[in-house]
């Protein structure tokens, strides 16, 4: 009587079956070590090109840029299988997702605020540029 | 063939389509096809993932205001057990497969939570719970070491003094000029070099703090180890705040996370679930800890990482 009481809200299941599961899970356990491993290289490769005082700050944004694009990679893992949004229906998908859309502004939004923040404070105020930026072949 | 062996037959062949030829929104059924439960954890779990957004962009903002940050690789470079040798990103990689591997066990405990298996259930759940319990012991491990570590920082440009990172400052700042460390340190007290000699010897066997501090300045300066101690100003005073608040609110998380999962296992161990012929708590609190998982990728990200 209770088991039907939790399915009334769910009018069919799509469970994957037994051992493709463990499989898929397995396989996911290994996407997001390797991914993380890469990550962990390329914040590696960041702290070598530091060690050369004139770095290009081009090449460390590029690397910083693939690091967050891992990390969605990831997320997406994280949430499709271990949260098995990915075996929810369309509907179920789209009310999780379309609010989290907010993001894009969110992000957006505030950090073109800060950096805004910043690049007035050292237009007008040239003892808080001397003071704060990194002097260069300091070490 | 009877038309529920043939509905389940059309669910096999393409759950796709009969979610197609379902008329969600005529009532009568969710339209989310979840229980209820679940998809208020779901909602829950994405304010709480703005929650932890807000947070996060928040930092992000003041980062990008700011002409200097602290790098990472230099901040996080200890492994217990290690002493001053330099490791960046080592501790902080093992906390990452801590939580990844706890999250596998979480899902494969969920897994036979489907099957009814209650000995599975129990098997990963533990395994769950001591992850969770390794994590926490790793994070109390970091915050004692960044608080409790001492560096030495350049003080007004004339005198070097010992911090660690809290809330009010922490010593991550700008490298200094090594003419202007050495004044520095002929103008600091006998203890605080006592400290760095002891800290960063120049070679082994210095001998205790109370011994050094005997010795005079000149001696005591030419003992110190300067590469290593890696004498530097004060960094942005918010660093520390965002991220003992950002971390010390995923820590939160997960604290909160091992203390559900472990009323799951008692409840399980008492056969609750089984009585009621469904696992459905158990994939609740699997949700919870893997979105855990999912904050940490992006607190990993952008504490560690960039």
């Amino acid at each position: 009587m209770e088991h039907q009481a939790t399915t009334s809200e769910i009018t069919f299941h799509h469970h994957v079956p037994g051992k493709e599961n463990v499989k898929r899970i397995i396989k996911t356990l290994i996407i997001l070590s390797i991914i993380t491993a890469i990550e962990l290289g390329l914040g590696y490769t960041i702290y070598l090109i530091h060690k050369n005082p004139d770095f290009s700050h081009g090449l460390v944004l590029g690397i910083k840029g693939v690091i967050v694009i891992l990390s969605l990679a990831k997320a997406f893992y994280i949430v499709s299988i271990f949260m098995h949004l990915g075996d929810e229906i369309r509907n179920m998908i789209m009310t999780i997702v379309v609010p989290l859309m907010l993001f894009i502004w969110f992000i957006a939004a505030f950090l073109w605020d800060g950096n805004s923040y910043k690049n007035l404070r050292n237009n007008y105020d040239k003892h808080f540029q001397e003071r704060t930026t990194e002097k260069h072949g300091g070490h | 063939m009877s038309p529920g062996t043939k509905n389940k037959l059309i669910i096999n062949m393409s759950s796709e389509a009969t979610a197609q030829q379902t008329k969600w929104w005529n009532g009568g059924r969710s339209p989310f096809n979840l229980e209820y439960g679940k998809l208020m954890m779901w909602y829950f779990l994405m304010s709480d993932a703005f929650t932890f957004g807000a947070f996060l962009i928040s930092y992000g903002t003041i980062r990008f205001s700011q002409n200097f940050w602290p790098d990472p690789n230099r901040v996080f470079n200890a492994f217990p057990g290690t002493g001053h040798m330099n490791l960046p990103l080592a501790f902080v990689s093992l906390m990452t497969f801590i939580l990844i591997a706890s999250s596998v066990t979480m899902v494969l405990a969920v897994h036979e939570g489907h099957r009814g298996n209650r000995a599975g259930v129990m098997k990963w759940m533990f395994w769950t719970i001591i992850g969770g319990i390794a994590f926490l012991g790793c994070q109390a491990w970091e915050w004692h070491h960044l608080i409790t570590g001492q560096h030495g920082v350049i003080v007004d440009g004339n005198h070097i003094e010992l911090v660690g990172q809290t809330m009010g400052g922490n010593p991550w700042g700008r490298h200094v000029d090594p003419m202007v460390v050495n004044q520095a340190l002929a103008a600091s007290p006998t203890e605080t070099l006592a400290h760095l000699a002891h800290e960063y010897p120049l070679h082994e066997g210095a001998g205790s703090i109370e011994d050094l501090e005997k010795l005079p300045k000149d001696q005591l300066i030419g003992m110190i180890n300067l590469e290593h101690a890696h004498i530097s100003e004060k960094g942005p005073i918010a660093f520390g705040g965002y991220f003992f608040g950002i971390t010390g609110f995923h820590g939160f998380h997960v604290f909160s996370g091992v203390i559900i999962n472990i009323i799951m296992l008692v409840m399980t161990s008492k056969g609750v679930f089984d009585r009621r012929g469904h696992y459905l708590m158990i994939e609740k609190a699997g949700l919870y800890w893997h979105f855990v998982d999912l904050v940490w990728v992006f607190v990993f990200l952008c504490f560690y990482l960039v």
